[in-house]
Formats: structure tokens, sequence, C-alpha cells
């Protein structure tokens, strides 16, 4: 399974974080800066992949975004390569040519998303159609201004 | 008040700081803001500011008074406050807050929701950070949904029970039945959430796993499907239908076919279909194809397939793209040793790997060029490797030097070419040799005899120049004092002798001893090798007498001891010093202990111990502890097996040889180890663990429980308070011949109510005229408080004739066993 994945930028600035493991809110801020300074270092003639304590971190560079997921021993490292290329197409698709900007003033939209294609560090879903038909679809049962300021709320 | 900002606002506004406080500074206000609007509980902006205190607490700023507010997102009737509740819940709370098991209503009443995206909300949030009483809870409702027909659900159900089944392994069985039908679905997502649900259960559980064999020809079938189906806009990915589903099935092909003749059979056709057909030009085939060679090696496979399994690999190690070899030689690691042969013929392609500029693929490739080095091809791996070692970062270089050590040690051609590429290592990586590796090349060069001058005049040279590198200058120190007779008198065969004096040879070891560079072990080295070179060199004992006798006032302790004893030899026991300082003789060879390695034998794992254990060495003792037991009538009592005295080195020198003795020789193979008494564990727990007499019994009058020929045995009694059931005798043994007693052993047996311990005795001679005695401690534990008997054998040498004699002691004071 996938233990967390963490999206920064090429400064280092965190984007998105998804934990599948509980970790105390200290001990998960330290792995970060831990592995954004451990990938940032490395050139581009190295491999995605890195052995990092137990686990395999899995990145890739889009763009001015590093997406890192880390990954157990058993896992395979070239499809998590698909995964987060996968990931990277249904933010595409949905924001239309994705770029940091989107990602950061939607970063709720980032998370929606990466919920419907990725649940308890594993894939639920395959299809990309799939992936964003239920995003748009649950985006339409947000409820507009009005009809939320009319709504009672319990 | 004024309505809250927006989101996007506040997001814009903080990206114009300039500066980390300003930042802060802004964070700060919104917060207090945020704060005051939470007290209010204004249900209309709490949606808004949950979502702002998101964003703040992604830049790291804290966030957990957002925390209840979040829970009553999750509880509002509107969607977007659900959504935004369980983001929250989901990056705020875990399960080591209390607070969390609040959700646990509100996921059970989302759960049963009419909406199914509110039924998914509540799903992914429970999958992804459910903590165990929650999954406990709401197993239940899980387990119904994952019954569902509606796909959408089923397959966030699928993964839920997988998260379920993690934290709460208990609660496995009762998902068993959901799993009927789950492979008959035609929904991908469905599919591949029930193969990773399969996937773990069949992991966890041996029983899961005999069950669900039964899938095997229903996964081939969905296998055979995707590969064999026209293309599908929905699920492909560069010509490759559906690699997500195809790897998962292939991995969960390969836990049920583990060890099961059966299944494996069943899938071989399908993995070779996958093996040859998956188009390799794109990371996704490559991935794919990944995870089929890992099958074929890990099932019963029949020996085609793994050899197309391997050459996959080999094909996979000259392709450009770096991840590929990365993963060509972590499988090519996995496999060497089951598939020996089949990975060598890739061996060139390995050791280019060594040159690659990535660390992980170095480290790697050097991994696997250890594991393939063999008789035939080590003078040209070694070369390999040796280039390796010199051009390598310096993390690998320890590993590296101890890799090379163990395979030249294994496979060298010839002892010269041994000696060399030992040079060769302490001179390139001298520093990072390890500590254990010096004590066992100083053991290699000891016994390759005909290579001593040889050995001795390379390390000279090595070291004249530079002697900073503490294993090789340990190593040279060592070597230039055994055999530096060698050195000046320019006897080596191998190469040209060069000419040097012994004045230049003490020069040397001096500089070492007085260079910062040298650590106190290397100083004590060479030391130690200067004393020796007072018998081996002629002209220079003044010298060296000089040199030793400063150091007998040396600030570092240990130079000092031995420069204080070293000069005794010289002035008090000046007549031992050639016998003491002799040449070392041939070592006995310890094997080296491998680690113990699994060995994969095509999907069965066997331990494969390496090295060879000494004989016990006890069975001796045993033997006569038996004849005792005759003696004692029956069976029923214990034969005691004495602790032999702790034998001396067998070297000449007697007990003076501990100054030689810390040359770190651990598990010195000259000594043989005492043999190992059976003796139950409680007793020497309880007895040898507690300082004994903190409060003795009033004095137990001591008896003699032996007196004949000349020789008398005593024995005094202490019993602790405390401790009543254990009783302390030390026997003494003394001689009132003329004639010393040697090889003295004592022997004890008791009933079988009571147990013994004997300890090691002082010496084994008992001088004669009474000069001196044995002393030997023997517990005994008597919890029955019964009436204390023993019998002994004694065996000793007096008069140049072995005596032997059995005698039985019935006179203990009831003091000692009442």
């Amino acid at each position: 399974m996938i233990h967390f994945i963490l999206l920064f930028s090429r400064q280092g600035k965190l984007r998105l974080q998804k934990w599948y493991t509980t970790l105390p809110d200290k001990e998960k801020k330290k792995i970060i800066r831990e592995i954004v300074q451990i990938i940032l270092s490395r050139n581009q003639k190295t491999s995605s992949f890195v052995d990092w304590k137990d686990l395999k971190l899995v990145y890739k560079r889009y763009a001015s975004l590093y997406f890192c997921c880390a990954i157990e021993d058993q896992d395979n490292e070239l499809l998590t390569l698909e995964v987060v290329h996968r990931y990277v197409e249904l933010l595409d698709r949905y924001f239309g040519n994705v770029c940091e900007l989107d990602i950061i003033f939607n970063f709720e939209k980032a998370y929606f998303i990466l919920d419907e294609f990725i649940i308890g560090g594993e894939v639920q879903e395959t299809s990309k159609r799939s992936a964003v038909k239920a995003i748009e679809d649950s985006d339409m049962l947000q409820e507009t201004v009005e009809e939320y300021m009319n709504k009672p709320a319990f | 008040m004024p309505a809250p900002i927006r989101l996007r606002e506040l997001i814009r506004t903080i990206r114009t700081a300039r500066t980390q406080a300003e930042e802060r500074e802004m964070i700060q206000k919104e917060c207090a803001a945020i704060r005051s609007s939470f007290r209010e509980e204004d249900n209309t902006y709490r949606c808004r500011n949950v979502a702002k205190l998101l964003y703040m607490h992604m830049l790291g700023y804290p966030a957990h008074f957002g925390q209840l507010e979040c829970l009553k997102l999750i509880a509002s009737q509107k969607f977007t406050d659900k959504r935004i509740g369980y983001l929250g819940a989901m990056l705020l709370l875990d399960e080591r807050q209390d607070v969390h098991l609040l959700m646990t209503n509100c996921i059970k009443n989302d759960l049963n929701h009419s909406t199914q995206y509110v039924q998914g909300l509540a799903l992914c949030t429970l999958g992804c950070m459910g903590s165990s009483e929650m999954c406990r809870d709401l197993a239940g409702e899980v387990e119904k949904l994952l019954k569902t027909s509606n796909s959408y659900l089923r397959k966030k159900a699928a993964l839920c029970a997988v998260h379920v089944i993690r934290k709460v392994p208990e609660l496995m069985e009762m998902f068993l039945p959901a799993t009927k039908n789950l492979l008959n679905e035609k929904n991908h997502g469905v599919l591949h959430t029930s193969v990773v649900l399969l996937t773990e259960m069949c992991e966890r559980s041996p029983d899961m796993l005999a069950h669900f064999r039964k899938l095997v020809p229903q996964l081939v079938r969905i296998l055979k499907n995707l590969i064999m189906s026209g293309y599908s806009p929905e699920h492909d990915v560069s010509g490759i239908s559906d690699p997500f589903l195809q790897v998962r099935i292939l991995r969960l092909l390969r836990i049920l076919g583990r060890n099961d003749d059966d299944s494996s059979e069943a899938m071989n056709d399908i993995l070779a279909q996958v093996a040859t057909n998956t188009e390799t030009s794109k990371n996704v085939g490559n991935a794919i194809l990944y995870e089929t060679v890992l099958t074929i090696m890990d099932i019963k496979s029949e020996s085609g397939l793994r050899v197309l399994a391997i050459n996959i690999l080999g094909r996979f190690l000259l392709n450009n793209d770096k991840n590929i070899r990365y993963v060509a030689l972590t499988s090519l690691l996995k496999t060497v040793q089951t598939d020996h042969n089949a990975v060598q013929r890739h061996r060139s392609t390995i050791v280019d790997c060594l040159k690659d500029l990535d660390v992980s693929i170095k480290r790697r490739a050097m991994e696997l060029s250890f594991a393939l080095v063999n008789g035939n091809n080590v003078r040209g791996m070694m070369k390999e490797l040796l280039y390796f070692l010199d051009s390598c970062e310096p993390e690998f270089k320890a590993d590296c030097a101890s890799g090379i050590f163990l395979a030249a040690e294994k496979y060298a051609p010839s002892k010269r070419w041994h000696i060399d590429t030992i040079m060769r290592v302490l001179t390139t990586a001298g520093s990072y040799v390890r500590d254990d590796a010096v004590p066992n090349l100083i053991q290699l060069i000891t016994n390759s005899v005909e290579m001593h001058a040889y050995t001795v005049q390379r390390l000279y040279k090595a070291i004249l120049g530079d002697y900073s590198q503490q294993p090789l200058v340990q190593v040279a120190s060592w070597c230039i004092g055994e055999y530096g007779d060698l050195l000046v008198s320019g006897q080596c065969e191998e190469e040209e002798p060069i000419q040097v004096t012994e004045d230049e040879v003490l020069d040397i070891l001096e500089s070492v001893l007085i260079s910062n560079m040298s650590a106190s072990v290397t100083r004590g080295y060479a030391l130690t090798a200067i004393m020796k070179l007072s018998t081996r060199f002629t002209c220079t004992v003044n010298r060296i007498k000089k040199v030793v006798s400063i150091y007998g006032s040396s600030i570092d302790v240990e130079l000092q001891q031995r420069a204080v004893e070293y000069n005794a030899l010289f002035k008090k026991y000046d007549h031992m010093r050639p016998a003491l300082l002799e040449r070392m003789p041939v070592m006995e060879k310890v094997t080296t202990n491998g680690p113990t390695e699994i060995v994969q034998t095509n999907g069965e794992t066997e331990p494969a111990v390496l090295e060879t254990k000494p004989p016990p060495s006890g069975l001796q003792p045993a033997s006569q502890a038996n004849d005792l037991l005759d003696l004692l009538g029956g069976s029923d009592i214990t034969p005691v097996i004495p602790t032999a005295p702790t034998s001396k080195p067998a070297s000449a020198g007697g007990e003076l040889l501990d100054l030689l003795g810390d040359l770190n020789l651990t598990g010195s193979p000259v000594s043989a180890p005492a043999p190992q008494i059976a003796q139950p564990p409680f007793l020497l727990d309880g007895l040898s663990s507690q300082p004994l007499f903190n409060d003795i019994a009033a004095g137990i009058p001591s008896i003699t429980a032996y007196n004949k020929n000349g020789l008398k045995i005593d024995f005094t009694f202490e019993r602790s308070n405390t401790n009543p059931s254990v009783t302390v005798i030390t026997i003494q043994a003394s001689n009132s011949t003329e004639l010393d007693m040697t090889d003295f052993v004592f022997q004890a047996a008791v009933p079988k109510t009571f147990q013994l311990q004997l300890l090691s005795p002082s010496s084994s001679v008992i001088p004669a005229f009474n000069s001196g005695t044995i002393t030997q401690v023997i517990k005994v534990l008597n919890p029955q408080k019964q009436q204390l008997r023993m019998r002994i054998k004694l065996t000793y040498n007096h008069k140049g004739s072995a005596m032997q004699d059995l005698a039985e002691v019935n006179n203990f004071p009831p003091q000692s066993w009442q």
C-alpha cells in the first residue's frame, strides 16, 4: 500500500499531503522536511526511486511540482510511477491544462480528486472517465450560494 | 460582524507576504477571526472558515482548534459542509485524539444515506483514517455495502474492508461471504479493489489462501481477456488495457501459486503469454513485465519460464531507462541464489552497472557482483571490484572491502593473489576496513607460510609512504614485528627484495608510535612489534630497550602497561624473552561465520547455514559422569559435569602470553572452549546473579571430607538466610606429600532431589608439603531439605603415575542441610 503522498514545489513548499498511516503531527513534519531535502538534492541523472527507512520513495517532477509516493517493499515501483501519472492526468482532465497555481488555489479539489482515485493507500478506480465523472457529479451536488444560505444546517 | 473573507481571497493575500514574519502575522490575524467566528457557532460560515484553516494547516500552522468544527460540518445536512468536514477530519483528526470517536455515529448515518456521494465520503474517510474502535463499530455497515449492486459504492466498500482488516485482523472472517462473487463483476473499479481485498486476506491467513486457490482459473480468464481484448478507451494506457488491474492480478496469482504445483501449472500459459506479448516501449509495459517476472520466480514454474524471466531482466539491464535498470538489479538480487547460472550469463552487464551514476543502482550492482563471484570468474571480478573500490563513494567502501575479503577468502586461486588482493584493499580503502577484518587478515597471513617475506616487504613499502590508515598500519606493524628478520635479510622470492636496515624498520615503527594520527590500538600494535623485534634483530636491541623504557611512563594506560611489562622482560626475565617472543605458530583456521541465508528454491524457502560449528567438547566429561552414575546405583542420580579449569592458550609462554594475547584475536582460535555444563537454568540464575552472602547463616562447622595418601579435602559451608535451600561448599584440597599432585580433577554426584553446580577450581596443581591448596566452590540446591550425601571422585597425577579414587561423604553437619 501507499503510506503517504506528498506534493511540493521546487522551493520545498508543501502543496498537498495525504497520509494513509497514523503518525503524530511532529513526526509528519519531520518526515516531510527530510524527504523534501532528499528529493530536491537528487539530480537529473538518478533514478526515480529512493530507499528510505523500510519504504521506497517513488517520485516524479511535473513542471514545477514534485509528486512523491512512499510504498512498501513488495509494491511495484514502476506501477507506482503510473499511479502518479494517472493522478496528474485526472487533475489535468478536471482543471484543463492543470498548473501549480490551480492546485494552490483549489487544494481542496485536489484532495477530492485524490480521494476518488485512491483510498487507504490502494487504487480504487482505474477508469479516468469514471473518476472525473464522480467528482463532477459531486460538484453538482454542492449547493449554490443561495441554496447554501437558505438550507438549514441540521 | 462582516462576513469572513473567502478562501481564495485568503490564499491570494497570504501569497503576497514577502517575509515569513509578514505571513505569520496575516495568519495569526485570520486565525483570531476564525476562532471568534467558531465561538459564535456560526453555521453559515463554518465551512468557509474550516477550509481556510486547512490551508493554513498545510502551510505548517497549528489548526487543532478546528477539530470539533469538522465534526459539526460532518453532521450538517449540506453536502458542501460534509465534503469539507470529512476532508478536515482526514487532515486534522486521527485515532490518537479521543475526539475522533465522535465521528462514528455520523459516519454510520452517512453510510446509510440516500445519496451515494455522501456514502462515498463516509466510506473514504473510514477507509483512510478509521481507528480500530471505529472499524469494529462500523464493520457491519461496510460488509453490507460490499454486497450492494452499486459499483461506485462496492469498490469503495472493498477498500474500506481492506483497511478494517488491516486494523482489526480478527474481523476478516466476517467479510468472507461477501467475497463470493466479487470477481464476477464487469466494472474494473470493483474488480481491482476486489483483487486487492482478496490479496490482503490471502496474505494474512493460510486458510483463506487455501480457500481462494480455486479462483485461479477465473483470475487467469480475466487476465486473458484484458490482454486479448481490443482497444478500450476507458482503461487504456499507451495501448495496454488496464495495467493496474493486470499487475494486481499477477500479484494475487503469485501469492496463490506459491508452494502449490497445481495452481502454478494453471497459470504457466498466461504468464508466458504476458511475458512475450507485452509491449516494452513504455514504462507501463515494463511495469507489467516486472510483476510477471516476480511472479514467475516465486511460484513453482517450469524451467523454460524461469529462463524467460531472467532473460527479461537481462534485457531490462540494457535499457536506457534508469528506473528499469534499477528494478532489474533488485529482482536479480532476489533470484541470484536460486537461478545462479542464468544470472551469471548477465554478469558483464551487471559489472558495467558498477559505473552507473545512480547511487542505488551502484549499490545493487555491487551486491549482485559479490553474489556472482565464483571460482571461475574470481580474477576478473576482483579486478572490477577493486577498481570500483577505488572510485566509489565512501558509504560503499566498508561494505565493498568486507565483500572483497570474503570473496577472496573463498575463491582465491593462489596465496600470492590473495595477499596481493588484501594489500590492494588495505592501500586503497585502508581506513574503511572494518575493525574485525584486521585479526582475520593477520590469521590469513600467518597461514601463508611461504609468503611471509613477500607480505612483510609489501606491507613495509605500503606504510613507508603513508601511515595514516589504521587497519593497514595495524596489520603492517604486526607483520613487521613477526617477520622483521625476513625483511632485513632480503629473502623475498616473489619480487625484488629491498634493502632495509634494522634502524630503518625501527624508524617507521617509532613514527607510528609517535604520530598523532595513530589510534591507541595501533600504537599498541607498534610497541609490541618493536618488542618482538628484540629477538629478531641483532644490532638494535639497545635502541629497542630505550624505546620500551620511554613508554613506561606513557599517559596511555595500555601503552604504559605494555612497556612496563616488556621492561620487566628485559630486566628480570631475559631468559624467557626468546621463548616468549617466538614466531607465532600457524593458527587453526576458524570457518568464517557467513550470514545464514534463506535460499529461495522454486518457491520453497530453506534456511541454508553456511558455517559448521565446532563439535561440542562436552562429550568427554559426560563419559566420566556416567561412571559416577553406575557407582551411586541406579538412575536416580543426576551426574554433574564439572567445569574444566579454563585451559590456557597452547603457545609457549604460559600466563605471560596474556601480554601478546591482546591482539584482538576474538574467540582466540587457540584456546579450547570450556565444556558446557548442562544445568537447569534456575540454578544458575538464582545463584550466580545474587551476591550470595549478604546474610550468612552463623558459622557451620567445616568437615574433612577425604583424607588419604596425603591428599586431604576439607569442606567449609555457607548458607544464606534469605535463600536457605542453597548451600555453598568451598572445598580445599591440600597435599602433605613431598611431591606435587598435578592435573587434579574433583568430581561430585548427589542424589536426584538435589542439584549441584561446580565452579572452576583455582588450579589443577596441589603443591607439596601443604604449601598451597586448590579451592573450588560447589553450590548445592536442596529444596526438600534432605540429608546431604555426596559421592566424590578424585583423579590426579602423583609421583609419575595416574591416581584415582572414589569416596562417599556422609559426615555433613546437620546445619548444612536442615
